[in-house]
């Protein structure tokens, strides 16, 4: 994976698949901590310690109940080599929230990458999940903490039938991410 | 084309769609379908389905339902597209690149006609 923001989708399509029906995905870049924080936490189905276990090492056990495949893994090796490190917090019936944890100025850290559009194919791909985006951005020496919500639910409150694969609605949510995103980033 | 952002600017989206009638739902004409397990977004799905979006965004389409779903199995063969268009039957395309769904945007589609070049036959399904 190339990008921070593939990494993203690869892990929310592992929520999707443990059947959530509400997933947040959380990136806080923080220049006062030197810190990239990026989580996924859904209300699926959950894990519990044994399955933790298989999906962060996918070489100790064999391979028969999971459909997670190498994304865990290869994210936590990412992170570890940031001075960084992978948490997995799950219980069977309470759903899964999996955190990365990155120095933001790592020399190996990969690039945030694409937000919008992971964000955008999720949401279109997926119109039957409730999802919940959040961008936080706290500069370096001055200024305050700028953050940028996206909540799918009031967009699909207000589209009735109007399906989110409409071109003017996939025009509206492309404009929205993207201009929401940059603004907190300015 | 100005950027939308508020509610209130979504309102007038849907009231001007469902003043032209332009709605068709349920059932679009053609459904694609990308495969996005960790392969399929190591290969470069999401860029994929993104120039789908792209695509529908610019010319304007309203029959036409995009969705991701998991591994199909085709590791070698990711990015994997399914594309059905009306009563016909399902086509799997293999190595879809952005550029390979613009053709299959135009010659499939929108033509009528499938783009062997990165068909996936059946015997490999």
């Amino acid at each position: 994976m190339k990008e921070i923001a593939l990494h993203l989708l690869d892990l929310a399509e592992n929520s999707v698949s443990a059947h959530a029906k509400t997933i947040r995905i959380d990136v806080r870049e923080d220049f006062r901590t030197n810190q990239l924080i990026a989580s996924v936490e859904d209300d699926g189905d959950g894990m519990n310690d044994e399955m933790v276990k298989q999906v962060i090492d996918p070489f100790t056990t064999s391979r028969t109940e999971r459909k997670v495949g190498l994304g865990i893994p290869l994210l936590k090796e990412s992170a570890e080599a940031c001075q960084g490190g992978l948490k997995i917090t799950s219980a069977p019936g309470a759903g899964t929230k999996v955190e990365a944890i990155f120095q933001h100025s790592h020399i190996d850290r990969m690039p945030l990458g694409d937000l919008p559009s992971t964000f955008l194919t999720l949401t279109l791909a997926h119109p039957e999940i409730h999802w919940v985006f959040t961008y936080t951005f706290n500069p370096p020496y001055k200024g305050s903490i700028r953050s940028y919500e996206f909540d799918d639910q009031p967009i699909k409150e207000t589209l009735g039938e109007l399906p989110m694969t409409h071109p003017e609605v996939i025009s509206y949510l492309r404009c929205s991410l993207e201009d929401g995103i940059a603004e907190a980033r300015k | 084309m100005p950027n939308v952002k508020s509610l209130e600017d979504l309102k007038k989206i849907r009231d001007e769609a469902i003043k032209k009638r332009d709605i068709k739902t349920p059932g679009a004409r053609v459904q694609i379908v990308v495969g996005m397990g960790t392969p399929g977004i190591a290969a470069g799905a999401r860029d994929t389905l993104k120039e789908f979006l792209n695509l529908i965004e610019t010319k304007g389409l309203t029959d036409i339902v995009v969705r991701q779903t998991g591994n199909f199995g085709l590791d070698s063969m990711e990015p994997v597209v399914k594309v059905k268009v009306g009563d016909e039957a399902e086509v799997t395309y293999g190595k879809v690149t952005p550029f390979v769904a613009d053709q299959i945007m135009d010659e499939h589609i929108l033509g009528g006609k499938v783009v062997t070049a990165n068909l996936i036959p059946a015997e490999v399904k």
